[in-house]
């Protein structure tokens, strides 16, 4: 099946019925995007699948077909989100960071406090209490 | 050179953590690897009587107790020899681990089904009745019966509190790869690599050289993989063994939720003498923690619950008596605060109802008692200069506005409320004489490298050692790395618990970078290893002398120093719903030295978030012994929309006992949230006394109110 993956063409051969988390962790070893409940509660699958945040561990890999999917690694190394959740302490044990960075970056630039607070709520975090993670958001 | 210690360096892990470079169990495969499943029991309490296994074994590993070579090695070593790896027959709590499979299609190992037939027996559910007493622990100080006797005001209460989940986001897991010389290595998210050594080597029955621990990237601890590792890797190392090759398991949310340890839920009673004018002259305090199916760590968990039961007050007469009992519900274990936040919760709600019976400013009733330098606690130990009691309540009250919104929420749907209280930190007591922790530093061409088997779980271990080591030292952080967490590499320098790793773990740091200064001069320590090669230096802790304790009598310096905190919480009540909702949270917390400001307020925000998530939210529903609520969906923790804004202020008032004037502070933040909620919704008029306040508790609080 081909998609788009973090900007390059992707050709990969797995059950359409296969979780796309797995899929990205097993087949494309990209394994920044983590699991953390298997039922979407938690957020810390999050990639973007045409622009928008979806939890991979509810997504059938078929619905990607053709689609445009960026998970963490296509952000590189350099986003201003990135150095902002490093440097500010938007992360600390790290495993909720690469889903909370997605769902950080659809919320587009310059987003309110409220929309921070309500575009993040599907994100658990269970280390910062999220008040840097705001801090970082709103900095980056 | 500017120092380190105080700025906001550059964290040690950032860059892997927010690329997703950074490597968590999960994310490691080994050649011909295996995945382990384990088959637990479905009833509370009974044995085994017959398995039957309804699938095809064929390219199944299977392990069950008889495997286990000598009855000795089936027991996870800890404190009591008393929890089996696997049941062999009886079973004394749900999810007991009965038998573990390997198979190297996922899919097919969680497709197999065994059957397991019990006879059931009467399990024991309720702590309050329990016949087994894991621990009792008795600290006196005074007369209590004749004070009490005196007293001219006696205030009674009872407290509960529930239990709670962890939820570190990345659920437990290990790999065991058995090595070619009859050796194992586990690699694993993990507190405390020396643990799951010293459980290995008893399991295996190997020696300290053929068992390797190594820590992988941990997402999250907070004290759920303090003991609990040590079951998972044994699982895994079982299988690995008679498989032959590596095993890698990973518990899904659910199996994490059901199975492994939770915050023991509490009963505490106080009964408390006063002088009208609000003078504390006598507290008979009764602790109560449901230790769960085996003893794992209930004895200390009771023992720092029951040295923080009379909270940070002075009385002249105190008698607290505890115990931890068995119930047959899987065991409870290591949670940050590890007791201290049960019995500061009973305490401080004590403390507001004090207030109310005597008609007194809850801030004037805490002021008259606080501890100040010079004063004993309930143990005898005399406060020193940095006792901060004081000075924490009262930065809290100004920086909340307390009196101003006290008065202008009076007769609205919103509260406020105020907690004070204190972490001790270290180990209890004599535990960091009998840990004997090894730290090490070594000096190599291309930089300083930290040896310590002190964990990064998120709370910037990494960093903070680095900062200390540099200073200490004399060169630059970026010259100073720690080594990942080997055992075949870094000595032990005891778990990564207790709020110790600052204090007492740096603390030993900085004694081998002053070591090495001395013996390398003023040479930089690349160019020193450059001319006379690498240079090791190692200390082991030293206990100081003016610090005594003695552990019959529960007397003395239970902890080297004492971090304060003062919370003030401002809740909402939805008059339809009942729902509580916390609008702010005000932390004001001394910790002696903030090494890392922004590494700090990070354990406290997240620390004050998880402790309103135990006040409110969090509610761990247990049926015939087993939690029915083993999900995310409806065990819920804190969301964005849930957590409080938090308002940190810290404040520094330096111990000699910490490195630059350090004290711990991974725990304390979670003592003080849940008391202070609750005092916030007392403000609201409503009796609240037990944790969680669900709106279903709080919807019957007001009805019996009305």
């Amino acid at each position: 099946m081909r998609f788009t993956l973090n900007g390059a063409p992707a050709q990969v051969d797995a059950p359409p019925m296969k979780r796309l988390l797995d899929v990205l962790r097993e087949e494309c070893a990209l394994t920044g995007s983590k699991e953390g409940c298997g039922e979407g509660e938690c957020g810390a699958c999050t990639v973007l699948v045409d622009g928008q945040p979806v939890v991979s561990c509810l997504v059938p890999f078929a619905q990607v077909r053709d689609a445009e999917v960026v998970t963490i690694e296509g952000l590189g190394g350099d986003h201003p989100l990135q150095k902002a959740f490093a440097d500010l302490g938007g992360a600390q044990c790290g495993i909720c960071t690469p889903g909370m960075i997605m769902a950080a970056l659809a919320l587009g630039p310059k987003p309110s406090f409220e929309e921070i607070r309500r575009g993040l709520a599907g994100n658990l975090c269970r280390c910062t209490g999220y008040e840097a993670i705001y801090r970082a958001v709103e900095e980056a | 050179m500017s120092p380190s210690v105080g700025r906001n360096v550059p964290r040690k892990d950032g860059i892997p953590k927010v690329t997703g470079a950074a490597k968590y169990v999960d994310d490691l495969r080994f050649p011909g690897m295996l995945h382990g499943r384990t088959i637990r029991s479905t009833i509370p309490r009974g044995r085994i009587k017959s398995i039957r296994f309804g699938f095809d074994l064929d390219g199944f590993t299977v392990v069950q107790a008889g495997d286990i070579p000598g009855e000795k090695c089936n027991f996870v070593a800890l404190i009591e020899a008393d929890q089996p790896f696997l049941a062999a027959r009886e079973i004394n709590h749900y999810a007991e681990p009965i038998l573990l499979l390997a198979h190297e299609d996922r899919d097919r190992l969680l497709e197999a089904k065994v059957e397991i037939e019990y006879e059931r027996d009467i399990p024991v559910l309720d702590a309050e009745s329990s016949p087994v007493v894991f621990k009792e622990i008795r600290i006196r100080k005074g007369d209590v019966d004749r004070a009490m006797a005196e007293a001219e005001v006696v205030v009674e209460g009872t407290y509960r509190t529930g239990h709670q989940e962890h939820v570190y986001i990345e659920t437990n897991g290990v790999i065991a790869v058995p090595e070619a010389n009859g050796g194992m290595t586990v690699y694993g998210s993990l507190q405390c690599p020396y643990y799951v050594h010293k459980a290995l080597k008893a399991l295996l029955e190997l020696p300290d050289d053929r068992v390797r621990v190594v820590q992988t990237e941990t997402g999250g601890g907070f004290g759920g993989k303090e003991e609990y590792p040590s079951v998972i890797a044994g699982h895994a190392a079982l299988l690995a063994r008679k498989a032959g090759r590596p095993v890698k398991m990973i518990y899904d949310r659910e199996e994490d939720m059901v199975a492994t340890t939770k915050r023991h839920p509490s009963v505490i009673r106080h009964r408390t003498g006063l002088t009208r004018d609000g003078r504390l002259v006598a507290m008979d305090v009764d602790v109560l923690l449901d230790g769960g199916a085996y003893v794992t760590l209930s004895p200390v968990v009771l023992s720092r619950g029951c040295i923080h039961a009379a909270g940070p007050y002075r009385c002249d007469h105190v008698r607290t008596v505890g115990r931890a009992v068995m119930t047959n519900t899987p065991p409870n274990g290591a949670f940050r605060g590890f007791g201290a936040p049960q019995t500061q919760f009973a305490m401080e709600v004590h403390m507001e109802r004090i207030a109310e019976a005597l008609g007194m400013d809850p801030v004037r009733l805490r002021e008259i008692n606080a501890l100040r330098p010079g004063d004993t606690t309930a143990t005898g130990q005399r406060m020193g200069d940095d006792c901060s009691a004081l000075q924490a309540l009262q930065a809290a009250v100004e920086r909340s506005d307390f009196y101003r919104k006290r008065a202008e929420y009076a007769g609205t749907h919103r509260g406020i409320g105020l907690a004070l209280f204190y972490h001790g930190s270290g180990f209890t007591g004599s535990g960091e004489v009998h840990l004997k922790s090894k730290v090490s530093l070594e000096a190599r061409e291309d930089g300083v490298r930290v040896l310590v088997a002190s964990a990064e779980i998120g709370q910037g271990t990494r960093t903070m050692l680095s900062q200390i080591a540099a200073d200490a030292l004399g060169v630059p952080y970026e010259q100073v790395e720690c080594v990942q967490p080997d055992t075949a590499e870094v000595p032990d320098s005891g778990p990564t618990v207790a709020s110790r790793t600052c204090m007492v773990v740096g603390g030993i740091l900085q004694k081998c970078a002053e070591e090495m200064r001395e013996k390398i001069g003023d040479a930089d320590p690349r160019e020193y290893a450059r001319r006379h090669g690498p240079l090791l230096v190692t200390r082991q802790y030293d206990k100081p002398h003016d610090i005594t304790w003695d552990d019959t009598e529960y007397r003395g310096d239970a902890y080297a120093a004492y971090g304060w905190g003062c919370d003030v919480a401002e809740v909402e009540l939805d008059p339809v719903t009942y729902e509580v909702r916390p609008l702010r949270v005000t932390v004001v917390h001394e910790i002696g030295k903030a090494i890392h400001p922004v590494l700090v307020a990070g354990q406290i925000e997240g620390g004050t978030a998880q402790g309103v998530g135990w006040a409110l939210n969090e509610h761990v529903v247990m049926r015939d012994g087993a939690m029915a609520n083993g999900q995310l969906t409806n065990y819920t923790i804190p969301t964005t929309l849930d957590t409080p804004r938090l308002d940190v202020v810290i404040l520094e008032n330096p111990t000699s006992y910490g490195p630059f004037g350090a004290k711990g502070v991974g725990e304390m933040p979670i003592d003080g949230p849940a008391p202070a909620v609750v005092n916030a919704i007392r403000h609201l008029g409503l009796d609240v006394r037990d944790i969680p306040a669900i709106p279903e508790r709080m919807m019957e609080v007001a009805c019996a109110s009305r």
